[in-house]
């Protein structure tokens, strides 16, 4: 099978990666060089085998649902792309 | 003495506990060297002022008790590091300062470690070869204009070129064992669960490993000891018993097992990597373990069951990187244009290759297809290994299948840079630990070198198995300095 263009902008358009032409043209070429790699799983057959979710073979622990940490408002909002003292700034979501 | 940045960790430690060197002195002279190798553009932040207060106030009380007792080191910019820049090589993170620290560099601090600065490596660690970091390419010390290796290559380079005592990387797919490989230095990756995930920016999670890169096996076993321990802030942290890998050491490896797995003998190998292989195998010989030859079948679906895996998984983690929060934002119409051109801006070319890779196999109708169907080969190549391990102790393969190669060498040929990691990738993905350590050069003199993969947390039998081959091969890395500037 081969990726076409279309299927490189629908890609894009679900990772939220804006792409030009150009740019998605190259980027089919080097999707179908990789998938062409990828492809050779299919040699394999793989239908009474157990997919591995983890490699670890724990389970998940659990822990008391309790608060840690403590005003740390400032903190998280010390990285802000947009200043303002208390909230994320974000462009405007409603008409 | 020896000059102070040419010393082991071990030397380092023991002149700063016997109180012939300072912290100071030591970190200024790290310092100093790193203030004339600006060529190999290994740091992207340095954090020298501090780390010379640091040094002052550890004299001024020193704790020598401590396993890193006031030595400086630079560390992967993978790591986040409190009020110290983090960047994964990524303009994305360009303008990023964390308010908390990763459990490993914490690890090394509450040792007495101090932070030299925050060391160059491939975007968000996806490349193999350092030139996917936003930050430029580094240079290899072993030879002008020879990649290090990547992703971790930043830290390989500083190790090689003695602009820090030691450091710690990640390894994902190889970004540990093949930039040591290329720069004639030792890089271990722990048992997936031995080294905290926590602070570290994220990859892919189900393979991210955090790892010492040293000059020698000893002074791998040291750090080795300080950065992995039991973290409830990683929830696929695993709590066992870890041992004392320095105490432990042993050259010690009579009667032990070493299997040789004959799918490592790939095409087009150059016969210097054969023939350093087979100089591995007598030397294990000479020490008096037993070499049995073993196969493990499907090594050669590895490489494609990797680049399904890590990018579906990449492409959920770095999901978060939308604007809003932190990092770079681009400007849009609307929020969805503005992750849209966000996204696009800031990240590089390789990343968003990945993403896409990953977007696409986890898509409505491609995932059983491919994401599916890798989990189910994952599953067959860590039976392989399973099956492996009942029969030998531990396994000795080459660590790359060539040595360095020139920048800019591979960068459009994605799948000939992703065929770098093919000895590398399996054990990821059975969560195995591996080491590599330098064992001989080509015929340009470039470093080559050989893995030695354990069972899960048997670190100590591949430390013990490397220190003792590190004794036959007896490497000398013989760098000229050819970069340092007046």
């Amino acid at each position: 099978m081969s990726i076409d263009l279309k299927t490189v902008k629908h890609i894009s358009k679900l990772a939220r990666i804006s792409i030009d032409d150009e740019k998605a043209n190259k980027l089919k070429g080097d999707l179908n060089n990789i998938f062409e790699f990828i492809e050779k799983l299919n040699e394999l057959n793989t239908d009474n085998v157990q997919a591995l979710t983890s490699i670890a073979e724990t389970t998940l622990r659990f822990r008391k649902d309790e608060i840690k940490s403590e005003n740390i408002r400032e903190k998280i909002l010390k990285n802000s792309p947009e200043e303002n003292k208390d909230f994320f700034v974000v462009p405007k979501v409603v008409e | 003495m020896s000059d102070i940045t040419s010393q082991s960790l071990f030397e380092l430690t023991s002149n700063i506990k016997e109180k012939k060197l300072s912290s100071e002195e030591i970190t200024k002279a790290f310092i100093y060297r790193a203030e004339k190798s600006k060529k190999l553009n290994v740091y992207v932040t340095d954090n020298f002022e501090r780390a010379i207060d640091q040094s002052k106030k550890f004299d001024s009380n020193p704790n020598l008790d401590l396993k890193l007792p006031g030595i400086p080191i630079a560390v992967k910019d993978l790591f986040c590091t409190n009020g110290v820049r983090t960047t994964a090589g990524s303009k994305i993170l360009n303008n990023f300062v964390p308010t908390y620290e990763s459990t490993v560099t914490q690890n090394l601090w509450s040792q007495g470690a101090i932070l030299l600065g925050k060391l160059n490596c491939d975007e968000f660690a996806m490349g193999s070869s350092n030139e996917t970091s936003f930050f430029g390419n580094v240079q290899n010390p072993v030879g002008e204009n020879l990649v290090p290796g990547g992703s971790s290559g930043g830290s390989s380079a500083a190790v090689a070129a003695n602009l820090t005592p030691v450091t710690i990387g990640t390894d994902t797919g190889g970004s540990i064992r093949q930039p040591a490989s290329f720069t004639g230095t030792v890089g271990l990756k722990p048992t997936y669960g031995s080294c905290s995930r926590y602070g570290i920016v994220a990859f892919a999670s189900s393979l991210d490993q955090a790892g010492p890169m040293t000059k020698n096996v000893r002074d791998c076993s040291m750090l080795l000891e300080v950065i992995s321990s039991f973290d409830q802030k990683d929830s696929t942290s695993i709590d066992y018993k870890r041992n004392y890998y320095s105490k432990e050491l042993s050259k010690d490896i009579k009667g032990k097992k070493i299997g040789i797995p004959k799918e490592y003998r790939v095409d087009n190998m150059p016969d210097e990597i054969e023939q350093l292989w087979k100089n591995g195998i007598s030397y294990a010989k000479d020490c008096g373990a037993e070499i049995i030859d073993i196969s493990l079948p499907h090594t050669n679906y590895a490489l494609p069951t990797y680049y399904i895996v890590a990018p579906a998984e990449a492409s959920s983690n770095l999901a978060r990187y939308d604007g809003v929060k932190y990092g770079f934002r681009s400007t849009g119409q609307n929020l969805i244009e503005m992750y849209e051109k966000t996204r696009s801006e800031g990240f590089g070319d390789e990343v968003k290759r990945r993403i896409m890779i990953g977007t696409y196999v986890l898509s409505s109708g491609y995932y059983d297809a491919y994401y599916l169907k890798a989990q189910k080969v994952r599953q067959l190549i860590k039976k392989d290994f399973d099956d492996a391990f009942s029969k030998v102790d531990a396994i000795l393969t080459p660590s790359t299948p060539s040595s360095a190669f020139k920048i800019g060498e591979k960068t459009n040929d994605p799948v000939s840079m992703y065929l770098n990691d093919i000895f590398t990738v399996p054990i990821n993905l059975a969560g195995l630990p591996g080491i590599s350590i330098p064992a001989g050069k080509d015929k340009n003199n470039y470093p080559l070198g050989l893995q030695v993969i354990g069972k899960p947390f048997d670190e100590q039998n591949i430390l013990n198995i490397s220190y003792a081959l590190e004794d036959k091969i007896n490497f000398k890395n013989d760098i000229s300095d050819w970069w340092l500037s007046e």
